[in-house]
């Protein structure tokens, strides 16, 4: 098992991953990716057994993640590369034509990793719903992980999604939500808020855990946790909070940062802040 | 008429039931999703005989197009099934960007497609289904024209990797294609063989189709009707064929002329062989409460409309 101190070197070569692709095309989502880094990268270097090569799109006994708010495809992408799934070299082409990282994940190109199309917001949990459904027709007792945004679930698709995994008691799903409180538009509780997110989601029939998100021993115990809740008739779900840029000082706690790339300084700034580990692409 | 008899009235949405039942037999990765129409799907029996392999998912479309392809991408063969009108304007989005773009091994089953649906009206009187799925990437289209075609396509479509949109109905309507007949998508079936003029029909309207060549018979006139069942892939070397020979066409379906089968007929011929066209076919207007023989009469769909139609398109050719 990676020790903290190798995940954070994970970490930090995964955020200079994200400022340099949105950097390379000045476009893509460097906030909400930074904010998650640690979640990717505990989640696909200590928590989920999985194998990158050969990637086998049915995931047949080994842990899924789906990414419903396709938008933060920045982390996604790193957290592939840098867990084998394929060479690092390929980052350079994201959202540059004819790349197999398009804007938002997709599998018609063909990117080992990716297990469904999402951006368009809603629609991951369902298909996370849908694959653990398999699992569980298949005898397959590996665990299906997915994550949506905090403001994703305005979407109201996500509300027939977490009525059908409570009623039909679908407990080999962790679903995390990253609760950092941004949206487009401002704050989500400017926009739409939530009031009390955990206690919609009990009185949905869902067991709620919390995690800090950009702290990895935290979000490790989260997501052990949310694997020791599983299997016992409940959907587990992960309230995680995270701060939007985080690791970034001049990206945190703002949503100016959702879909804005930074400039050559800016750049330059933000790598100073996050020591290269291993090695650029 | 025409060799062809008619062995019952049937509607098409059992066909599609009867199939369904037969693949939970045969193939053990086919599912069947429910959105609160398992009655009315005629999915009950399945989901009696396979209770582990149905999913109720209660009146929740979006989530149900879903989570279909997510067992798609766990290695099952999932049927969805809702109205036309839910299955398609829905949840296109959710049919766009899970189902059709992620390249999932899907079918979506609808139906109390078209004005037929009968005395709930326009709200459940998709007129426009059609346009919208031959539209995606990677889908294909198919509204078979009776029981026994439709039993065959349900079946057929489990064997195509990929997407499907089967469409089909309410009513009870003849029967009368053989109810062993290979059913191969994409391959267009010539219901009669005629020189005038040719009758591309889809769906419900195969049989108006019939009943109009018969008319047309009698009058003299030699008409060649061909069954579109698969929309999309179009079977263009039958229609080019055809057209080769009678050179003028009428397109006869349950649908908006915007995006359905005439439209892309029209495509087809336009980039190949210019011919006069024309399209009975729903134009541009939402249906209404009444029976389903009120409806096709008030909204143009009827066997006359079949006839005059070819009345004008052969003035036309000959003008």
């Amino acid at each position: 098992m990676k020790s903290t101190a190798e995940l954070q070197d994970i970490v930090s070569q995964v955020r200079r991953d994200i400022v340099r692709m949105v950097h390379a095309v000045q476009s893509g989502h460097p906030g909400g990716s930074l904010g998650c880094a640690e979640f990717f990268t505990v989640l696909y270097h200590r928590i989920m057994k999985y194998s990158a090569v050969p990637f086998n799109m049915a995931g047949e006994n080994e842990d899924v993640f789906i990414l419903s708010n396709g938008h933060i495809s920045p982390v996604f992408y790193s957290t592939l590369a840098r867990a084998g799934y394929f060479e690092v070299s390929e980052l350079a082409t994201f959202r540059k034509l004819d790349s197999r990282l398009q804007g938002h994940p997709a599998t018609e190109e063909g990117l080992p990793g990716i297990r469904v199309a999402t951006g368009s917001l809603g629609q991951g949990l369902s298909v996370a719903v849908g694959i653990a459904l398999s699992k569980k027709l298949n005898g397959d007792d590996r665990t299906v992980f997915a994550l949506m945004g905090d403001g994703e679930l305005q979407e109201g698709q996500n509300w027939e999604a977490i009525m059908y995994a409570a009623h039909n008691g679908v407990d080999n799903l962790i679903a995390t939500v990253d609760l950092n409180g941004q949206q487009i538009d401002g704050s989500t509780k400017d926009i739409m808020g939530f009031t009390d997110m955990r206690s919609k989601f009990e009185a949905f029939g869902w067991e709620v855990l919390e995690m800090d998100g950009n702290n990895i021993d935290s979000v490790y115990q989260g997501l052990q946790s949310g694997i020791d809740a599983s299997r016992k008739g409940k959907p587990v779900l992960i309230l995680m909070k995270t701060e939007m840029g985080n690791g970034v000082d001049f990206m945190m706690g703002s949503h100016a940062w959702h879909g804005i790339a930074p400039n050559d300084e800016q750049l330059a700034q933000a790598l100073a802040q996050n020591p290269e580990t291993l090695g650029d692409y | 008429m025409n060799g062809l008899v008619v062995t019952d009235k049937k509607d098409t949405r059992s066909g599609f039931g009867a199939g369904l039942l037969e693949l939970g037999r045969t193939n053990p990765n086919v599912v069947g999703l429910c959105a609160d129409l398992t009655g009315s799907l005629k999915m009950d029996a399945f989901q009696k005989e396979f209770p582990e392999r149905f999913f109720q998912a209660g009146i929740a479309e979006a989530n149900m197009i879903g989570m279909a392809a997510g067992l798609a991408t766990g290695g099952k063969i999932p049927f969805t099934g809702t109205f036309a009108n839910f299955s398609t304007g829905r949840v296109y989005d959710q049919i766009r960007q899970s189902v059709a773009y992620s390249e999932k091994n899907v079918k979506i089953c609808a139906s109390h497609a078209g004005l037929t649906l009968g005395e709930d009206g326009a709200t459940h009187q998709i007129l426009e289904d059609i346009g919208m799925m031959r539209m995606l990437p990677n889908m294909v289209v198919i509204n078979p024209c009776d029981y026994n075609q439709t039993k065959a396509a349900t079946i057929a479509i489990a064997e195509h990797h990929g997407p499907v949109y089967l469409r089909f109905g309410r009513p009870k309507w003849p029967v009368f294609t053989d109810p062993n007949q290979p059913f191969i998508i994409g391959k267009a079936w010539m219901v009669q063989e005629g020189t005038d003029v040719t009758i591309i029909a889809t769906g419900h309207l195969v049989w108006k189709a019939i009943e109009a060549a018969a008319i047309l018979a009698d009058q003299g006139l030699s008409c060649e009707v061909i069954n579109i069942h698969t929309i999309k892939p179009l079977d263009d070397q039958a229609i080019l064929k055809s057209v080769a020979k009678t050179r003028c066409v009428v397109t006869a379906e349950e649908h908006q002329m915007n995006g359905g089968l005439g439209d892309a007929v029209c495509q087809l011929l336009a980039s190949n062989q210019p011919t006069p066209v024309e399209m009975v076919a729903v134009n541009d207007q939402f249906g209404e409460s009444g029976t389903p023989d009120q409806l096709l009469e008030k909204y143009g769909l009827g066997k006359q409309n079949i006839v005059d139609a070819v009345g004008k398109v052969m003035a036309r050719k000959n003008g």
